[in-house]
């Protein structure tokens, strides 16, 4: 179960002992991540270009933090990181083009229009104004946005706000995306759509990172799952292979494969969650 | 710097200042109560405290009206802040900070968009005040000059905004900004002579750089200034380009440097 086995050499994201510890006022600590104790403590991580990966964990394993780092918003204490084939450390400028980037709230402009956002973030990656207008354009139509394009943000719902979110993280196509909880808070309609939308993302050749609390959800969209504890990748592998190590449930008929929730809990002597909802209900 | 990243840091700036504007355009009520809130004042102070206030030679108008200018470039501060944090907790800066956006381009967007608002923000207040019967005595350029030296207070106030609103984080935290604003501005020349304050606070009031701009622009329009005899008065011209010049050199690091600490 040694972490180094899963490290390959074509990795678009890859993270080499990472180490975070927040001072302790930073303003930058995600709420429930540790103070006292390092955030990341020689986190390690490959991604394979063109996969999705689901960064499993409760809250306060670092996930944000993990996150954070590799999209250049926070500088690690140790380690090193590469994304899209640039240096995280030296190189932020070069990493930002390569990246999208959806955080846990709508980062967009709730005054502007959707339209109006796109445009406005299509220059900010320095596309001509005329491409950002058309790129604006094409996105609004793929996800479903043409009609409340000129509306004001303020105006969407949630899984319209994220879709738009979605839609300003892919203006450049980029080859990495991260996706920091992206269905948090939605409902369930609203993370069907999202969901979706990611679904479609995948097989175009983006490598996504993905982190979570719903293992539902990880389940759903990714191809390789990394499980974080205490600032570590503690097991990885396909979800079928992490669900073969706990092996089915004995009180149960054989049919039924253990849940990743059982899995985590075997894994790390804790429920994954708390709070979160629970959508396995077939028992 | 090199030179493409000077040219996207100049288009960023553009592309951020268009940003506040269209905010303008989509949200005029908010805009517009900013911009009328020094009118109001204007009415309230020249009609209802204006009769109990004797200036030496001239009307409490005349006083009064280049002191709110000042005021009002302060009043620009909360704005600010409020319009950073709001970034902040709305995820946007984050966005932003993980985008190809050089810091420059950032804070700089902010301020120039809020510059635009200061001067549309002039203008209406010496409209207002030529309604009421204030008068610029010493021609177009010193009117002019004065214009400049109120632009030139606002910019620096732009990087004190840049800077809190990076610091503060929450929207609900710039309410301290707002009412802290009030202190400070009443504590300058902006309403009342600092001859009437007692004597220390009298001193922080001839000493705010609030009060060299009201005092430095109550001279380029001829209007009367209460205490004309201390050397803060006699070289109000200096102090009011002094000043900001000052602020910006402390302020406009300490932004920067609150921008790039989000990373720590």
């Amino acid at each position: 179960m040694a972490y180094e086995e899963v490290v390959v050499g074509d990795a678009a994201i890859r993270a080499i002992d990472v180490g975070k510890r927040y001072k302790n006022n930073s303003a930058n600590r995600p709420a429930n991540e540790p103070v006292d104790k390092p955030a990341l403590d020689g986190f390690s991580l490959a991604v394979e270009a063109g996969t999705v990966c689901g960064l499993l964990g409760p809250n306060g394993a670092g996930k944000t933090t993990a996150v954070r780092i590799l999209a250049t918003l926070l500088r690690p204490d140790a380690g090193r990181a590469y994304v899209a084939g640039a240096d995280v450390l030296t190189e932020p400028r070069t990493v930002r083009y390569r990246i999208g980037l959806v955080g846990q709230n709508a980062s967009v402009d709730e005054i502007l229009s959707g339209r109006q956002n796109l445009v406005m973030f299509g220059k900010l990656y320095h596309l001509p104004t005329a491409a950002a207008r058309g790129r604006a354009d094409e996105l609004l139509e793929r996800f479903d946005l043409t009609d409340a394009a000129d509306r004001s943000v303020g105006e969407y719902s949630g899984g319209m706000c994220r879709r738009l979110d979605l839609a300003v993280s892919l203006i450049l196509s980029p080859p990495v995306l991260f996706l920091d909880e992206p269905t948090h808070g939605l409902d369930p309609r609203g993370r069907v759509e999202v969901w979706n939308s990611i679904r479609a993302l995948v097989g175009s050749g983006t490598t996504v990172l993905l982190t979570t609390q719903y293992l539902e959800e990880a389940d759903e969209l990714a191809d390789q799952i990394a499980l974080l504890d205490g600032g570590r990748v503690v097991a990885s592998g396909t979800p079928d292979e992490l669900k073969a190590l706990v092996g089915p449930d004995r009180v149960e008929t054989v049919t039924r494969k253990p849940t990743l929730d059982e899995v985590f809990l075997r894994l790390t002597g804790r429920p994954a969650k708390h709070g979160a909802p629970t959508p396995e209900v077939t028992r | 710097m090199s030179a493409t990243t000077l040219a996207d840091t100049a288009r960023d700036t553009a592309t951020l200042t268009g940003r506040i504007l269209r905010h303008w355009k989509r949200r005029p009520v908010s805009i517009l109560l900013g911009l009328l809130f020094p009118v109001l004042i204007v009415l309230m102070f020249g009609y209802l405290f204006g009769g109990a206030m004797a200036v030496p030679d001239g009307h409490y108008l005349d006083f009064l009206i280049p002191g709110m200018l000042a005021m009002s470039m302060l009043f620009g501060l909360e704005a600010m802040v409020v319009a950073v944090t709001t970034d902040t907790a709305k995820g946007v800066t984050e966005r932003i900070r993980a985008m190809p956006v050089t810091t420059t381009a950032i804070l700089a967007g902010r301020s120039a968009a809020d510059l635009l608002n200061a001067v549309v923000g002039i203008t209406i207040l010496i409209g207002t005040g030529v309604a009421v019967g204030w008068t610029a005595h010493r021609g177009l350029p010193p009117a002019v000059a004065a214009v400049g030296l109120l632009a030139w207070l606002r910019f620096a106030f732009t990087w004190i905004g840049s800077y809190l609103g990076l610091l503060l984080k929450t929207p609900e935290s710039a309410v301290a900004v707002q009412v802290l604003v009030w202190p400070v501005g009443f504590l300058s020349s902006a309403f009342v002579s600092p001859d009437t304050m007692p004597g220390w606070l009298g001193a922080i009031g001839t000493w705010n750089p609030l009060s060299a701009t009201a005092t430095a622009i109550r001279g380029l329009f001829g209007n009367p200034n209460w205490n004309a005899h201390d050397w803060a008065t006699s070289h109000a011209i200096a102090l009011a380009l002094g000043w900001p010049a000052v602020l910006t050199a402390i302020f406009l690091p300490l932004a920067a440097r609150q921008y790039r600490s989000l990373t720590s």
